[in-house]
């Protein structure tokens, strides 16, 4: 294709240079944060550390018009930016030019380091006239972060390298990445691992101003609840897309990149209970800081995996050049932490001890302990190619089968305790009080094992049936404490019991929050349960009229059609599934075929040669899925297609059109058999809804400001602690 | 007992437990592991072991045949090609030139893949070097 | 073109930035104080928080007699030292 100079050239290269500039000038604000920072922190003198804030928020803003620099060349199609030429096209719809900037590396580094400044904003501002010995150290943190970042752009990355003379159009997005799943999934992930840094800046500034207490958990609370909220997304959207769009069926591989997003959620989970021990009875304090580091440690690790080539992996590409930088980040942050915690021992003691089994404390640290083995477990088993390298020159790799058998035991453990965490107290719990309260859940879990033994073959899966029984045990542990939410408050106000449970929980959002979640959790986890054990999965062979029977169901291909488009040419199989012969639905799994722009594969054979995606035909319902892809056998088209490259080689592109489109509509009139996969997934829609909806919902529920409510309460306490104290203090 | 001798044997007891889930942890993953080789060094393996096979498709040697896919794979360099015969899912970005890995065994020189162990990786979104070729 | 608006741009930033340096280096003392109750004023409202669920447990049977009234009366006195300093703090701001 002839290459023409596009007439925007001198506007667009002008803007390639604004946008290197203005990356340049956040990189000088970053490091002079980081700097003005420490010698305020040092010194006592707070207009460095002002400064240094004001740096902070002009990286933000200098970040904000690089990225709108960015994002205006891809609505205009300025192919002079090389970025802009090599992930989008005129003919790429809207929306995914908006949201190819994170599918290149220089892009989805832009995409960090301007969430992690505007995130490092909105902390300072608000924590501007608090926690003055923590804040320097923790606005160098976060800028010597960002001037990492932003270093890597400039040096390793560029996103604003130019084009001269730019093509007349670009290469396009990835079929695979043309998703609204896709879209939204990064930045989802990239959130998480940016908000982690804030809890992780705050602790560093703990530290080395030895301002142990728990100020530096509470400021950041909010936002290591959005970090573990925007992981636990991008975990759940990366799931569904693998399930719904692929051609796999399943929605977990173990994969290393999907165990580089998981690890940190898990830590993070530790994290996000045990502050609430630190906040409570002043445990667990060594704990909270190993914690947050560990998970911010991860949250770079996952980065890195990504991007380096190191593992084997579906999403791990050839080694990049960013991956050796980022790899001495994290030793940087590993061993930093680990010298500064070590260093600070003596003022992580703990102010009390665990002095019962039966308390809320003892069980959030076995949870601690269960989420840190689950981590390690996931560790070993993603980096074992690279251990066993070490250790014995070989690179040996682990699957599916070797993570499951692990994992699983851990995981139905924690089922448990979403359960028990609930119901202990701060401190002791009295041991018939711990009767009473675990009786209906633990008859409720006995009652579900019985059932499930009886009424189905679940006798042959034990894990699950654990999993079933334990996650009966947390929802009417759940449950009972929604329902001792109204009595208690009702015994103490005499309200009716509508308006107790109601203000009840209003008043206490962030705890009732937590058990919505963890209701969530516990449907997740009977949703992976069911779908795994009980699924039935074939592989089928059909030609058009044959059916098969999977499971309870009869499937029958009737017919197969095409929709070419100018993108694609989609194959459509039509599928009739029956039930005791009755019509259950009609699914049309199909595969689609992009033109690949390989001239070797000939004017013809490029339609066929290229991306190929699957549409997956799903049949949703509560009890589970029906779940279909399709294969269709093209090699029948081979002579054709050789023949069609050399005839009309010379001839203009209609003709060959008009070519492929018969060729396909022969193809679709006699079709040779087709490849068929059936997975019948029971509940496996669990995990989404209600699971995971239930753990955002809880988690905003949780995170939610507090309101005037407050005050009143407060008022009447004080009034009272001032009676008992003999003095009587003001409101304030 | 008093609660610090109480705390001490919890301690001792769950670092125990810890040691020894991780012996077994080490012992098996060992064992459960397959080896993962380029076709270069599965010429030189141990034949009849089950490896995981890394490599790149050779181009224009992808043949489907009914329920069977034989294809070529090659080191990353092209060297090396070694014949595939594979039946199974066929994941969506399999094609020319992809990476893909494959586990199975060696068999009188063609390499016989297990059922659904075809991986084929996501065509390179980051590498930073330069323009505009797609695939 | 570009590059006198990266000027200009670089040239706004170093001012906005380096404002706080050109101030007289500022009272500290009273700021001090200041950050120094907003932290007691939320360490107060943890430990209300804390008396409050104490009580709601053992509403609900959670905690015996004897342990609530011990957990009770040890948050209870935590929070009157948190309630004298800042009544301390008011005192030396003039509050």
């Amino acid at each position: 294709m002839p290459v023409e100079v596009h007439h925007y050239d001198l506007g667009v290269l002008q803007l390639t240079i604004l946008g290197s500039a203005l990356l340049a000038a956040a990189l000088l604000a970053a490091l002079y944060a980081a700097g003005a920072a420490v010698y305020g922190g040092r010194t006592g003198d707070r207009r460095f550390v002002q400064s240094s804030r004001r740096a902070v928020y002009s990286m933000a803003a200098l970040l904000t018009g690089a990225v709108v620099i960015l994002e205006v060349a891809f609505l205009r199609d300025d192919f002079g930016f090389e970025l802009v030429a090599d992930h989008s096209s005129t003919t790429t719809p809207t929306f995914y030019k908006l949201t190819a900037m994170w599918s290149s590396q220089e892009g989805s580094l832009l995409l960090w380091a301007w969430v992690l400044s505007l995130a490092s904003t909105a902390v300072l501002f608000i924590s501007r006239n608090r926690h003055r010995e923590i804040v320097p150290w923790a606005t160098a943190v976060l800028a010597g972060i960002g001037s990492f970042f932003i270093g890597l752009m400039i040096f390793k990355a560029q996103p604003f390298s130019h084009l001269d003379p730019a093509p007349a159009e670009g290469a396009g997005l990835t079929p695979l990445l043309r998703n609204p799943y896709m879209a939204v999934h990064p930045p989802m992930l990239y959130s998480g691992y940016v908000f982690w840094s804030i809890p992780f800046a705050f602790c560093v500034g703990a530290l080395i101003a030895r301002r142990l207490d728990a100020s530096w958990i509470r400021t950041t609370r909010n936002f290591a609840l959005c970090a573990w909220t925007f992981l636990g997304i991008g975990l759940l959207l990366g799931s569904r897309w693998s399930y719904e769009e692929l051609g796999w069926g399943g929605y977990w591989g173990w994969d290393p990149v999907e165990n580089a997003a998981l690890m940190p959620w898990l830590l993070g989970t530790a994290f996000l209970h045990s502050v609430m021990v630190q906040e409570k009875r002043g445990m667990l304090k060594v704990w909270n800081v190993s914690l947050i580091c560990g998970t911010f440690a991860l949250c770079l690790l996952g980065t890195f995996l990504v991007r380096s080539g190191v593992l084997q992996s579906i999403h791990a590409f050839g080694a990049s050049t960013v991956g050796g930088p980022l790899l001495a980040l994290i030793a940087v942050v590993a061993i930093g932490s680990t010298v500064l915690i070590v260093s600070r021992l003596d003022g992580l003691r703990p102010e009390r001890r665990i002095d019962s089994v039966l308390s809320r404390e003892s069980i959030f640290l076995v949870n601690n302990l269960l989420l840190v083995g689950l981590v390690l477990v996931i560790f070993w088993g993603t980096f074992f190619p690279l251990i066993s390298e070490f250790f014995t020159g070989e690179k040996h790799s682990l699957a599916a089968p070797w993570f499951n058998r692990y994992v699983t035991p851990i995981g139905v453990l924690l089922v448990l305790f979403t359960g028990l965490g609930p119901l202990f107290a701060w401190g002791r719990l009295s041991g018939t009080a711990a009767k009473r309260l675990l009786l209906w859940p633990a008859v409720a879990t006995i009652a579900t094992i019985d059932v499930l033994l009886a009424a189905s073959d679940a006798g042959g899966r034990p894990w699950a049936l654990f999993v079933f029984g334990f996650a009966a045990f947390a929802l009417v542990a759940l449950a009972g404490e929604f329902w001792r939410a109204g009595t208690t408050r009702r015994a103490l106000t005499g309200e009716s019991h509508a308006v107790a449970l109601g203000k009840g929980i209003a008043r206490n959002r962030r705890r009732y929050g937590g058990y919505v979640v963890h209701a969530g959790i516990a449907f997740v986890l009977i949703g992976i349960a069911a779908s795994s054990s009980f699924q039935t999965n074939r592989d089928l062979r059909l030609q058009v009229g044959q059916s098969a029977k999977v499971g309870d169901y009869t499937i029958r291909y009737d017919k197969l059609t095409s929709d070419p488009t100018a993108e694609r040419l989609a194959f459509v199989s039509h599928l009739t599934v029956t039930r005791d012969g009755k019509r259950v639905t009609n699914l049309t799994p199909a595969r689609n075929y992009y033109p690949s722009d390989d001239p070797s594969a000939g004017p013809i054979g490029r339609y066929f040669m290229g991306e190929s995606t699957s549409e997956v035909g799903l049949r949703t319902r509560t009890g589970g899925d029906l779940w279909t892809a399709f294969q269709p056998d093209l090699s029948v088209l081979n002579p054709d297609i050789v023949r069609g490259n050399r005839q009309l080689a010379g001839l203009p592109p209609a003709a060959q059109e008009f070519a492929i489109l018969a060729l396909v509509q022969h193809y679709v009139q006699n079709p040779p058999p087709a490849n068929f996969r059936v997975i019948l997934n029971p509940l496996v829609v669990w995990i989404w809804i209600p699971g995971g909806l239930l753990v955002l919902a809880g988690a905003a529920m949780a995170g939610w400001p507090a309101l005037e409510s407050r005050r009143q309460l407060e008022a009447a306490y004080r009034a009272r602690l001032g009676r008992e104290l003999g003095t009587a203090s003001e409101p304030s | 007992m008093d609660p610090s001798r109480k705390r001490k044997i919890r301690l001792v007891v769950a670092l125990s437990a810890a040691v020894l889930l991780a012996a077994g942890l080490v012992y098996t993953s060992f064992s459960a592991s397959t080896e993962a080789k380029q076709p270069s060094q599965l010429l030189q393996a141990d034949p009849g072991g089950t490896y995981e096979l890394t490599g790149k498709v050779v181009p224009g040697s992808i043949t489907h045949a009914g329920d069977k896919l034989d294809f070529q794979i090659s080191d990353r360099d092209g060297s090396h090609p070694i014949p595939v015969t594979y039946s199974g899912t066929v994941p969506d970005p399999f094609r020319d030139g992809r990476e893909v890995i494959v586990t199975g065994k060696l068999q009188d020189g063609t390499f016989v893949g297990e059922r659904d162990s075809l991986v084929t990786k996501c065509p390179s979104k980051f590498t930073t070097t330069t323009s505009g070729s797609s695939s | 073109m570009e590059v006198l608006l990266a000027v200009v741009i670089v040239v706004l930033v170093a001012w906005f930035v380096t404002a706080p340096l050109r101030d007289r280096p500022s009272a500290k003392p009273e700021d001090r104080s200041e950050a120094e109750l907003a932290d007691l004023e939320a360490r107060k409202q943890a430990k209300y928080r804390q008396i409050r669920d104490a009580e709601a447990d053992h509403t609900a049977g959670k905690l015996s007699d004897e342990d609530f009234r011990r957990l009770d009366s040890e948050l209870r006195a935590e929070a009157i030292e948190i309630l004298k300093g800042i009544d301390r703090l008011r005192q030396r701001r003039g509050n």
